[in-house]
């Protein structure tokens, strides 16, 4: 572990030009008129997030259980198939252009079918969340299953050690930092997933404040949802990342 | 235990029979590309055998055969293992309790000059290290015959030269008589280390391989340093050497 130290002298400049981004934006603002519904003004923002008539707990905790919801399934389902296609030669000719073809469709074009077929609701929300997400999972799993040295599968065979042994003790953790690195993707997907969902069909959340406040001309109250969806998408990440670091910490960079 | 192959133009070996003694050392040189990793893992049981057999141990080998360690040219450690849970890798594989073992794996890293490195992993450790950790993966089950192809290839010279010395030790060329030691097939591309290594070495022409010589090695044992400024190693040398090229003088070839 890194100390604070080194880890604040690493940061300052993010910091740094994030603070001089917020000045900036808050100086054009109230020195250029620009008027509030156009851009509000990062004070503003702040007073939509904290003192506003936006219930933001109930939105925020819908469009987090999707995001989650999103992940989990895409994670699931995606280490399941990539498993499925590294197993056998015949699911994975049969799966593998079939998930190309799902992969091509642009999802956002499905959604308003999600809305016929299932109605307004977290679930179909989740889903499309998870349909974003799913597929550098499947890859990276069967990927990261596939690429073991010959000569290690080798040595199994001299042990004659039966499939299921070599997928767990080899193939399975030679595939964790390959599944976990396209974790990374999905949680940004689930995160897109979700809000989409929510502009097309929706009566709570934070995509579903964002649609509101177009009618309203309340930008602010936009630009603070964009500031919880943010802080959502970052924690999932962080989350990823962490649990990365204690899973797979042999596939990290030597320092 | 003995050996005799011949396999058909797609393993690209040809005409090859010989029978090693039990706890011999027995090198395989030859030129790039003419079978001798490949006769290798015919051997193993890894790869059939076109035409020809395979005994080991009076069994015909048709299979893999648990009687074996092996190592690569590459340490191939896994690398989410720490160092004392690679060299228990085989028990696990082989169905065994690993943790019956672990005084075992222990003892062959001390021997191996590793003691104490057991809880690394493996990136923490060099290549001759590595290299060390993989062998004692091989001996962890007490195979009676071991396979070893370019082990040392990936080394640096000097570094090379150490696991040579280092190899022997861990057979026991001191300390073991000659029937208690493993027999050894070592592949390699470098004449004086099969010299060195070796009780005899085998000579294999490019494809298709062949046996051009099979030539003993009666240096005396323990081998040492000392031993590869001698006139008679200088002689193997250059005999095998004439042996592996097909040319009479060292002149020609260069």
């Amino acid at each position: 572990m890194k100390k604070f130290g080194a880890i604040s002298r690493q940061y300052w400049p993010t910091l740094l030009l994030f603070a001089f981004l917020l000045a900036s934006w808050q100086a054009a603002v109230t020195f250029g008129n620009i008027r509030e519904y156009l851009l509000p003004a990062p004070l503003s923002v702040w007073n939509a997030l904290w003192h506003g008539d936006t219930a933001w707990a109930g939105h925020l905790w819908t469009t987090t259980l999707e995001i989650i919801g999103a992940f989990l399934m895409a994670a699931v389902v995606g280490v399941a198939l990539g498993v499925a296609i590294a197993w056998s030669p015949v699911l994975a000719n049969a799966l593998v252009p079939f998930l190309v073809f799902v992969n091509t469709l642009p999802k956002v074009a499905i959604a308003p079918l999600f809305l016929i077929w299932m109605g307004y609701g977290i679930f179909p929300n989740m889903l499309m969340g998870a349909l974003i997400g799913f597929f550098p999972v499947v890859i990276n799993t069967a990927v990261g299953l596939s690429q073991v040295e010959p000569d290690m599968l080798d040595l199994g065979r001299v042990f004659n050690a039966p499939k299921w042994k070599i997928f767990v003790k080899i193939r399975i953790p030679n595939a964790l930092p390959y599944i976990l690195s396209a974790l990374k993707i999905t949680a940004t997907a689930a995160v897109v997933g979700a809000i989409v969902g929510e502009f097309v069909a929706s009566q709570r959340g934070l995509g579903y404040v964002i649609v509101t406040t177009q009618s309203s001309m309340n930008t602010s109250v936009a630009f603070a949802a964009l500031v919880w969806i943010s802080v959502v998408g970052l924690v999932l990440y962080g989350a990823v990342v962490l649990l990365a670091h204690l899973w797979a910490p042999w596939a990290e960079g030597v320092d | 235990m003995t050996y005799q192959a011949a396999s058909g133009p797609v393993e690209a070996l040809a005409g090859i029979s010989a029978s090693i003694g039990a706890g011999e050392f027995v090198s395989l040189v030859g030129p790039s590309g003419c079978g001798k990793s490949t006769l290798l893992r015919i051997v193993a049981g890894l790869r059939p055998a076109t035409r020809g057999t395979i005994t080991v141990a009076g069994r015909r080998v048709t299979q893999p055969i648990p009687d074996i360690g092996m190592v690569f040219q590459a340490p191939i450690l896994l690398k989410w293992r720490s160092i004392l849970e690679n060299v228990l890798l085989p028990a696990e594989l082989a169905g065994k309790d690993p943790a019956k073992l672990r005084p075992r794996a222990e003892q062959l890293l001390e021997m191996a000059g590793l003691a104490g490195f057991g809880p690394k992993l493996p990136r923490e450790l060099s290549g001759g290290m590595q290299q060390r950790a993989a062998l004692c993966r091989a001996l962890l089950l007490d195979p009676p015959l071991l396979l070893m192809d370019e082990p040392f290839g990936a080394l640096d010279a000097m570094t090379r030269d150490d696991m040579a010395l280092e190899l022997l030790r861990i057979w026991g060329e001191k300390d073991l008589a000659r029937e208690a030691r493993k027999t050894v097939l070592f592949v390699t591309h470098s004449i004086p280390e099969a010299v060195f290594l070796s009780d005899r070495v085998i000579v294999m022409s490019a494809r298709p391989g062949r046996i051009a010589a099979d030539l003993a090695i009666d240096l005396p044992r323990p081998r040492t340093v000392e031993l590869r400024a001698t006139e008679a190693f200088g002689k193997l040398n250059l005999e095998l050497f004439r042996a592996l090229t097909g040319k009479t003088s060292m002149g020609t070839a260069l």
